[in-house]
């Protein structure tokens, strides 16, 4: 029965379409909660250099018949232990050893890839993403990765929490810091990983902190912050799978266009309320 | 006070530390008795926030020992109350959750928060006039707010010593004055605590002890008989002259 909704189910129907729409949601929604603590961190730079170190892998696995995810993993857990262990107790500044190591690891992947002229539409598609070509074996993988990394993120919440919050309370109170530290390095390598086929390693970076960022400005808490970036991406994901079928535009990008934008609609609802008289003015409570 | 069967709260002997320019601390040696008001006192890099990180256990020490209540300082029983600009009062966090970090050291791995960890959380908060405030973010607070928070987050590990430092930076007097009697009254509840300031007026009108800092220990003990110009002089490198006015003591440039 053709109704007016119609345009709204039309994308759906085709099965590519709902690969697309699990593994882009899938990569949104691990990407957003994991990009919380990449935001609250200053870690951005980090989480645009991990995805492009995945490079070498990719190629590496690619030119030796490889699995291509498995390479892209461990090239970038590798660059994140190295990146740890670079700036560890103050040898190197952090983002110092962040730019050695990621333009290496991507300049590697670039030099194997080149060995290769017959390019290679697979390789090109982990560097600016291809949902439409998911398959479901990927999108097994995706959900199995993306579940073992909110279950660590569980589990080491309070850990995490004080961590980022205050690593010097935590060493004082004996919470393992730099273990801890190294642990969500590993975690960004993962959902970069997961992230890869859906948005490409150029674009990873903005799921891990657009969302969060946009989180950080309407919610109070970090549980908060979580949910409004899971929201937030999961919402990026539908829209810009519409955006792309209507208007047969590159999908990864109108994925983080409609992530930039809304964040752009966050910012400016923070500034209004801001300059809007309060509800609750601050330090009116009663006193003790 | 019988002196015999006195463990010191906090007894340093010959410490030694520094970083890689060289030795900040040089043979500290010092104690504080328990249920006191200790100021640490000296002045911008003379190593006061580096002898609260090393008995925190945040700096290692070279050589040297501390003692905590006669034994090796139990870290996660120390309470510590860092300096506000060390602090990211951005985090989306609520007082009441950073009241309730004074817990994680006490808890295992995997371990959440019990109902016994939210209520010495929640008396904490109490204890320090933020309860009808614990659920504010972070960011919303006032200077004396975010020290009461910081306060209530060194009570929650159940600290009998508590090491704070700079906790006046950048206060007004009346709030300055309310967070010194809240000090004053845990001191008189029988916790210890060693606050490090630069303000030296405010130690000599209202603490207990002080130690005078200056890479070694120049002077520590009862106020009335460290608070001597020969010790201020030595402790600043410069001549520095003490008043008395109606009872207060001010210490001034002559």
């Amino acid at each position: 029965m053709p109704t007016i909704l119609e345009p709204l189910w039309e994308p759906w129907t085709l099965e590519f379409m709902q690969r697309a729409l699990l593994a882009a949601s899938l990569a949104a929604a691990v990407a957003a909660v994991v990009g919380c603590y990449v935001v609250l961190r200053g870690m951005a730079f980090l989480g645009d250099a991990i995805p492009h170190a995945t490079f070498s892998g990719v190629a590496a696995a690619f030119l030796l018949g490889g699995n291509l995810y498995l390479g892209g993993a461990v090239a970038a857990l590798a660059t994140a232990f190295l990146i740890g262990l670079l700036g560890r107790r103050g040898a190197l500044k952090h983002d110092t050893a962040v730019g050695i190591v990621f333009v290496a690891a991507f300049a590697l992947g670039v030099l194997l890839a080149s060995r290769r002229r017959t390019y290679t539409v697979d390789l090109f598609s982990f560097v600016f993403g291809n949902v439409l070509a998911v398959g479901w074996s990927d999108i097994w993988l995706m959900a199995a990765v993306g579940a073992a990394v909110l279950v660590l993120l569980l589990l080491f919440w309070k850990e995490l929490l004080i961590v980022s919050y205050d690593p010097n309370m935590a060493s004082a109170l004996g919470v393992p810091v730099e273990p801890v530290q190294m642990g969500l390095l590993a975690m960004v390598a993962l959902t970069a990983v997961i992230a890869l086929k859906a948005v490409g390693i150029v674009l990873v970076v903005a799921l891990l902190v657009t969302p969060a960022a946009t989180g950080q400005l309407l919610a109070r808490s970090l549980g908060g912050m979580m949910a409004v970036a899971v929201a937030a991406g999961l919402a990026s994901a539908l829209l810009g799978l519409y955006l792309a079928y209507y208007a047969d535009v590159s999908p990864s990008a109108a994925i983080v266009l409609v992530a930039s934008a809304l964040f752009a609609l966050a910012f400016l609802w923070a500034r209004l309320r801001v300059r809007a008289p309060s509800r609750q003015p601050l330090g009116r409570g009663p006193l003790p | 006070m019988m002196a015999t069967d006195q463990v010191m709260a906090l007894e340093v002997r010959d410490l030694w530390t520094g970083y890689d320019g060289g030795p900040v601390l040089e043979g500290v040696t010092f104690s504080i008795e328990r249920g006191c008001l200790a100021g640490l006192v000296g002045p911008n890099g003379s190593g006061k926030s580096t002898l609260l990180r090393t008995v925190l256990g945040l700096q290692r020490p070279w050589r040297g020992e501390v003692l905590v209540f006669g034994a090796r300082p139990q870290r996660r029983r120390l309470g510590y109350m860092p300096q506000t600009e060390e602090v990211d009062w951005a985090f989306p966090i609520t007082v009441y959750e950073v009241a309730l970090m004074g817990r994680y050291g006490l808890l295992g791995p995997l371990r959440r928060p019990g109902r016994r960890d939210r209520q010495v959380a929640w008396q904490a908060l109490e204890r320090v006039g933020m309860a009808d405030r614990a659920r504010r973010r972070l960011q919303e607070l006032s200077g004396g707010e975010q020290r009461r928070t910081l306060l209530a987050r060194a009570l929650a590990q159940e600290a009998e010593l508590l090491l704070l430092d700079e906790p006046f930076a950048g206060l007004d007097a009346p709030v300055q004055h309310d967070l010194l009697h809240l000090f004053q009254e845990l001191a008189a509840e029988g916790k210890t605590l060693l606050v490090a300031t630069h303000d030296l007026t405010c130690v000599a009108t209202h603490f207990d002890h002080a130690v005078f800092l200056n890479r070694r220990v120049v002077a520590f003990g009862p106020l009335q008989e460290v608070l001597r110009e020969d010790v201020l002089r030595q402790t600043y490198q410069r001549h520095l002259l003490l008043v008395r006015e109606e009872g207060r003591l001010y210490a001034d440039h002559p």
